[in-house]
């Protein structure tokens, strides 16, 4: 896994709210066998037409650009598929802010790189306005202090220790598991077995 | 100290506790389908890692599948490589296997608890979220992402944040033409697109304990569409009657001794929960949704609600699917009735609504599909003649699969069409790009489709 330390980049606002993986990347495109090229597939069917032209979506906007996708509460629920993860990171995108993030997206994120940065409501809603209002401005997301900061707003963010670590040292959790092997089948011996 | 249902089945899984909360969880069972498979198993490759243990996996295709002719060659080409490479892959490792035509195959939440897979105690993951719906039998069960699926694979074990515990209990006696997924839609509805997330739930109280396990599977299936990773019901004795008997079940001897086992499998008095809801079941009334998430449910006869507090977001929602705020779905014409998915899927929901339709016919402008869920169930349907019922009352059955669910395959709604449908998820363009979904029980899917129209169901039941 790529290391995340810190990002700075302007934003790409998205305020809605409960945008499921459907949304992110539509089932039809789930049919790869490999992880690469769902980025061109990301938002499909809010960012073009049936005739793949393209439609009023802020993907589409060169106003704003960046690799932080800013966007409403409740991001990335509905369907456990990582390509959602794979999209997004595909795409560009490093960061995602929100105010809430559903549960299995969130793990997707973070075993691919992309960190979900959660916000409160508040913070979000006034990020959302000054990108609105100053398209070009710049956001600092710094992983090891576990803050955000656009010019005067900040607002400190949470992480799993664990996830923290693994994601300043580009660490696989499969790295780690496969090191626990002897604790594992330590466990194997005196688990219940039915 | 008094454990949850939750505590028991988790804590027996813990391999080892990491600082700051994370837990290194053992998995007793891992499902696989054809479309979150295939880059772990490429990641296993790449990193030079064996199937730690194959025979705690199971594989089917399901996802992408044609309901359709299963004995000829999938036509769409990028399905079929899908598929393909998933037989390969389990033929390369040694993973048992029910491809297409097997007497076992199925949607993945299906077949686990009808060949005893899926049993009291264990825990169960695949990449797929509604894997949630094993946790019927007291299980923990979850779905994961892909790169979890190659954790799975390569070590038996995921690391995990241990979930905050909610209990959310029915009680009372369930109202006429009420089912458990009139229940479900309700508690969503009630709690939110997101009131579950972060949680592990457990359904209890006497109108959950009422349910068959087909009901009970439906409940837990939907716990993530109010974001919880998983829902679990206690096993009782609804729950070792539907275990006995079963293909991979324990036999004999072994069922008795494990039955000693689940029968611990039940939450403390004096447990105590993160959080607690508690719900009266004569409140419910038959469900459907109005939006683009399954939290937007209201009574079939209610109204929708009126947005004055609501935000962009509500507004985008009704506009999509081409309602105002506050008013009636009664009279909403309809034109698609599906019947299917892992929520409702099963032989007692093909029999709800073969029951239902049995000397009707469906409305002539209404196109009725109804998906088994697994091959045991078709065979079942027909060996009932259920098939024949509803070929008389206009409705197609077809092969198993997850099918217009979420249209990966050619089962899809057309643009702009209203479908009335048993499956889990109204989002946008979900059964089909400018598909709308109502998702609603398969009882009021039955009536939906014999009367073209949303109706009151409690004025036309038989």
């Amino acid at each position: 896994m790529e290391k995340f330390t810190t990002l700075q980049s302007t934003m790409v606002p998205l305020p809605i709210e409960d945008i499921d993986t459907d949304q992110i990347i539509p089932a039809r495109f789930l049919k790869a066998t490999s992880r690469e090229g769902f980025g061109n597939n990301l938002f499909r069917d809010w960012r073009y037409n049936k005739d793949d032209s393209p439609k009023d979506f802020v993907l589409n906007d060169d106003t704003y650009t960046g690799a932080i996708l800013v966007a409403g509460r409740n991001f990335g629920c509905g369907s456990s598929r990582e390509h959602a993860a794979w999209a997004l990171a595909d795409y560009g995108f490093r960061v995602v802010v929100s105010s809430f993030f559903a549960d299995i997206f969130k793990g997707n994120a973070l075993n691919n790189g992309l960190l979900p940065v959660q916000v409160s409501d508040e913070f979000l809603n006034t990020l959302i306005q000054v990108v609105k209002a100053n398209p070009k401005i710049e956001c600092l997301v710094n992983l090891k202090e576990q803050t955000i900061k656009c010019g005067a707003l900040e607002e400190q963010f949470e992480i799993g220790a664990y996830k923290k670590e693994c994601l300043l040292n580009g660490y696989d959790d499969i790295d780690y598991l496969v090191s626990m092997k002897n604790k594992i089948e330590e466990y194997e011996k005196k688990a219940i077995t039915i | 100290m008094a454990k949850t249902l939750f505590d028991k089945v988790w804590d027996a899984h813990v391999v080892h506790q990491i600082e700051g909360g994370t837990d290194v969880l053992y998995i007793d069972r891992h499902l696989i389908h054809e479309v979150t498979s295939p880059q772990a198993f490429d990641e296993l490759k790449k990193r030079n890692l064996p199937l730690f243990r194959k025979d705690k996996m199971v594989a089917t295709p399901d996802h992408n599948v044609p309901t359709k002719d299963q004995h000829l060659p999938i036509k769409d080409a990028l399905s079929k490589h899908q598929v393909d490479t998933l037989l390969k892959n389990c033929a390369e490792h040694n993973v048992e296997l029910y491809g297409l035509g097997h007497p076992f195959q199925g949607i993945v939440h299906v077949i686990g608890p009808e060949l005893g897979i899926t049993l009291p105690g264990r825990t169960m993951v695949c990449g797929d979220s509604h894997t949630s719906t094993h946790g019927a039998f007291g299980a923990i069960a979850f779905g994961i992402g892909t790169s979890q699926v190659a954790q799975v694979m390569a070590t038996q074990c995921l690391l995990q944040a241990r979930p905050r515990t909610m209990r959310i209990t029915v009680d009372g006696e369930l109202n006429q033409g009420v089912l458990a997924k009139d229940i479900i839609l309700y508690i969503i509805s009630k709690l939110t697109a997101a009131g579950g997330t972060g949680y592990f739930v457990e359904y209890a109280g006497s109108a959950i304990q009422s349910l068959s396990m087909e009901g009970r599977m439906t409940i837990c299936n939907m716990s993530i569409e109010m974001g919880a990773r998983g829902g679990m019901i206690a096993p009782d004795q609804t729950t070792f009657d539907y275990i006995e008997g079963r293909e991979f079940a324990p036999k004999g001897e072994d069922f008795e001794k494990a039955k000693i086992y689940w029968e611990t499998l039940r939450t403390d008095e004096g447990a105590r929960f993160d959080k607690e809801f508690h719900f009266d079941a004569r409140d419910i009334e038959p469900m459907i949704t109005y939006g683009t998430n399954p939290g937007m449910g209201i009574k079939i006869t209610g109204n929708v609600p009126d947005g004055a507090d609501a935000g962009d977001s509500f507004h985008k929602s009704i506009q999509y699917m081409g309602f105002e705020a506050g008013e009636t779905l009664l009279g909403k014409e309809i034109s698609h009735v599906f019947i299917g998915s892992c929520t409702n899927s099963r032989i007692e929901d093909l029999r709800i609504v073969a029951d239902y339709v049995k000397g009707k016919k469906k409305a002539d402008h209404v196109n009725a599909m109804i998906v088994p869920g697994s091959k045991q169930v078709e065979l079942q349907a027909k060996s009932e003649g259920l098939d024949q019922v509803l070929a008389e009352a206009g409705f197609e059955l077809r092969e198993p699969g997850c099918s217009a669910c979420l249209g990966m395959n050619e089962d899809k709604i057309p643009a702009g069409a209203y479908c009335v449908s048993t499956s889990n998820r109204n989002f946008e363009g979900r059964q089909g790009p400018g598909a709308r979904t109502l998702l609603a029980s398969p009882l009021v899917a039955a009536v939906t489709a014999v009367q073209g129209k949303i109706v009151d169901i409690k004025k036309h039941l038989n």
